[in-house]
């Protein structure tokens, strides 16, 4: 976070910076349909990327969005709920077929329409469980403009690494607000090396044999080796199978790599205070009122830790072990069921959990320091 | 017909009689004719008892979900695939109802690849039920006593749509040169072959011939062309690096401004209240402070309010809601009614509302002005004007300053805004 007052401040909003951030890193094709509050980064996406292509649905976004993956592209997408639910078996498509891209979930109030330009964080347990089998996808959330840059990055890096979808969940509140920020502040953002099967090799390629969890890439326009890409379950060669022992072992791997590589992808904030009794956790627009709420806590003498996790999916133990080890611990976050608790706990909450909720307004610094202090 | 370099087998997995058989064969055999090695060949299959032919097959296989295969070919044939290769994407009448839109996108699109479709009237792999391309009267297990509807008639759609060759023909006999014929067109081809599912087709309409059936259906065979140049994405177009436009602002004036303070800026849409917004959000970053702004309209941005909310702070902002300003300028009814109960609990702070309205019950300061003196389109940005003259928070000056940085001073009427601040 930034707290000097000096450097080259300039306004800017996160949906710059997101877009940015993944051309650098890699991301070359951005397929649009629009929605709000996902507008704006239409807009910078169609102005930035090297390939821009308006879908006349959602469906057919993420339809095209695999195909150009297939071909070799790194494509990404922005959208909000409603638009996330048309792409969701399509999503698992490009899931199973194991191709890399990058969706930005922009949440907004629901059910359904609900309210387009009313900020939320209502889209967690959806995240948790769609994909069929509930295999995790890998979740980013955006907790400032400083994630908005780094993160946009890693979900590029690690949808090319891992070969999957990789979806950078952020809100409207994030994505379209103006601050001043210092320019200065942005690391350099590295492109992401694409590793390819080796194409002097003679052997015969299988699109799904994979040495370390992921398979080697080739996209479908090369002509030396031939490359199966498949939807359904399949074997290593990607060819279709009912349930072989081959195939299951596929779908098997799936999981893992997502599981295994976890650790590379791990990223949270954990603002620890020495004999804090007590833990504020926030993740995307909430963690702002939670800083907020910690310094003035810390103001008042009041010893309060911070966790702000980033990775969402899939959770990483550490979140855990870091609130376990405190007598109370408030989970502040933007609906009305706890969805961050929940993906962790289920309906059985620790009981040194507490919730602050809200439904169609932003989580006030003064909630939390109250449910801290209750 | 034997085996070629595009087939692993000659044993093909479809049901003994099956016009899939015929089409996978004739399809190889049509890219033997056009001489495309089987790695130059993209084959995207959909759902159905078709798609299972890509074990068979010599060429890069894709298969997709139900009813997307032409939409997932699509994205391929945008990527930067190069001239020598062939689309080819293989299709059921099921696959072709449910995603009948993205043939109809890639058919308006011009895309360079060949869809052919396998009709043989009904969905075959779920148990014989009716699709959109069942003929009126034909017999599936969903609807024994015949189809009440007619089928869309795809060819004719996909022609109106756009498709560079459409053809319609039967699954009956060498078929190969047809198929040729549609796979040689640069931009979009579909060829509708037309067949009858052994399993449940036959069994269903006995003793009705093929050539009957498209009789009655009054679906004629044919051919449709049209001279369209086809599309091809343009790759490594231009871009434009985000950052490079995005000015950091030098600090040039003062501010003294010691604690955070929140402010909306409220009035009718069309009468410049996010320009006024960005005026004093710009003012405030030369004059050292950390700044938020954004802003609220209803989903026609046309009309009714426009509401902006602005965060000034000496430090940096974390939370960037606003419940309750310190400050509000009103400049328009719609702008009073969209912020009246803020404004009724404001404690403290300022109101700045013009006088034209009435004044809501408050703890503010109220501050009335004719902010409408210089025009409605003017409102809003002379109420930031009066705003900082007034609380000295920004200065004028500042604000004189942003707007000739940004090349903005002969769009507004700064010569009457002077004149008017003269007067206060």
């Amino acid at each position: 976070m930034q707290e000097n007052n000096k450097g080259k401040r300039a306004l800017v909003d996160a949906s710059r910076l997101i877009i940015e951030s993944m051309a650098r890193a890699g991301a070359d094709a951005f397929i649009g349909y629009p929605i709000t509050p996902a507008n704006l980064l239409y807009q910078y996406g169609s102005q930035r990327m090297p390939l821009m292509l308006a879908a006349p649905d959602e469906i057919t976004t993420l339809q095209w969005m695999t195909g150009l993956a297939a071909a070799g592209k790194v494509p990404i997408t922005a959208t909000s709920f409603p638009g996330y639910a048309l792409m969701i078996e399509s999503v698992n498509m490009a899931y199973m077929m194991e191709l890399p891209m990058v969706i930005i979930l922009v949440q907004r109030l629901g059910p359904a329409t609900g309210t387009a330009t009313c900020g939320a964080q209502g889209d967690l347990s959806l995240l948790k469980g769609n994909i069929s089998g509930g295999h995790p996808m890998p979740v980013f959330c955006t907790s400032n403009f400083e994630d908005s840059w780094t993160l946009s990055a890693k979900a590029v890096e690690t949808a090319i690494k891992l070969r999957t979808p990789v979806i950078l969940l952020t809100s409207k509140e994030e994505v379209m607000t103006t601050k001043s920020f210092d320019m200065d502040a942005l690391p350099a953002i590295e492109l992401v090396e694409r590793k390819y099967y080796d194409m002097q090799c003679d052997g015969k390629y299988k699109s799904y044999k994979a040495t370390d969890l992921v398979p080697d890439f080739l996209p479908v326009t090369q002509s030396k080796h031939q490359v199966r890409i498949n939807a359904s379950t399949h074997d290593k060669e990607g060819i279709l199978q009912h349930s072989n022992e081959e195939a299951m072992a596929n779908t098997q791997r799936l999981e893992d790599k997502i599981r295994h590589k976890l650790f590379e992808y791990t990223l949270y904030d954990y603002h620890e205070v020495k004999e804090a009794q007590k833990l504020v956790v926030a993740f995307g627009i909430t963690a702002a009122a939670a800083r907020d709420a910690v310094k003035e806590l810390e103001k008042q003498g009041e010893k309060v830790s911070l966790l702000i996790p980033k990775t969402m999916i899939p959770a990483p133990e550490v979140y855990m072990e870091i609130m376990d080890s405190y007598a109370k611990v408030v989970v502040a976050e933007e609906n009305i069921n706890n969805q961050f608790s929940d993906m962790l706990y289920g309906i059985r909450k620790p009981k040194n959990h507490h919730f602050v909720g809200a439904l169609g307004k932003m989580i006030t610094p003064q909630q939390i320091i109250e449910e801290v202090q209750a | 017909m034997t085996i070629n370099t595009f087939l692993n087998t000659d044993a093909l997995p479809y049901c003994k009689g099956c016009g899939h058989d015929l089409i996978a064969r004739n399809t190889t055999k049509a890219l033997v004719k056009l001489g495309y090695d089987p790695l130059d060949v993209i084959m995207v299959t959909d759902i159905g008892c078709h798609g299972i032919i890509d074990k068979c097959l010599n060429t890069h296989t894709v298969h997709g979900l139900h009813g997307r295969s032409v939409a997932l070919g699509a994205g391929i044939s945008f990527g930067d695939i190069g001239p020598e290769k062939k689309i080819v994407v293989f299709i059921g009448d099921g696959g072709t109802t449910i995603g009948l839109q993205h043939i109809m996108e890639a058919a308006r699109l011009n895309l360079n690849m060949t869809v052919v479709v396998h009709n043989n009237y009904l969905y075959g792999m779920t148990g014989g039920q009716t699709s959109g391309l069942t003929p009126v009267g034909f017999n599936t297990t969903t609807s024994g006593e015949g189809n009440p509807f007619a089928g869309y008639d795809l060819c004719a759609l996909s022609s109106a749509a756009g498709a560079a060759y459409t053809a319609r023909i039967t699954g009956i006999g060498d078929i190969s040169d047809k198929l040729v014929a549609a796979f040689a067109v640069k931009g979009f081809s579909l060829i509708e072959v037309l067949e009858i599912c052994p399993s449940y087709g036959v069994k269903l309409n006995p003793k009705r011939k093929l050539a009957e059936i498209i009789e009655k259906a009054g679906k004629p065979l044919g051919e449709w062309t049209q001279d369209r140049e086809a599309f091809s994405a343009v790759q490594g177009r231009k871009t434009q690096d985000l950052l490079a436009k995005v000015h950091p602002v030098k600090k040039s004036f003062n501010s003294y401004l010691k604690t955070p303070m929140s402010m909306v800026v409220s009035g009718s849409a069309g009468e410049g209240v996010q320009l006024a917004a960005g005026l004093i959000s710009k003012a405030a970053l030369s004059s050292g402070l950390h700044v938020t702004q954004k802003g609220s309209y209803p989903v026609t941005v046309g009309v009714g309010f426009s509401t902006a909310e602005i965060n000034l702070s000496p430090q940096p902002i974390h939370f960037h809601g606003i419940n309750v300003p310190d400050m509000a300028l009103i400049t328009s009814a719609d702008g009073l009614a969209h912020n009246r109960k803020r404004i009724e609990s404001m404690k403290e702070g300022m109101l700045f509302i013009d006088s034209s309205l009435p004044v809501p019950a408050t703890g503010a300061e109220v501050i009335q002005h004719d902010f409408r003196a210089l025009g409605a389109r003017n409102a809003a940005i002379f109420s930031v004007f009066f705003f900082a003259l007034k609380t000295g928070i920004i200065s004028t000056e500042a604000i004189f300053k942003v707007i000739e940085d940004e090349g903005k001073a002969e769009k507004l009427p700064i010569a009457k805004i002077k004149e008017a601040l003269a007067l206060l």
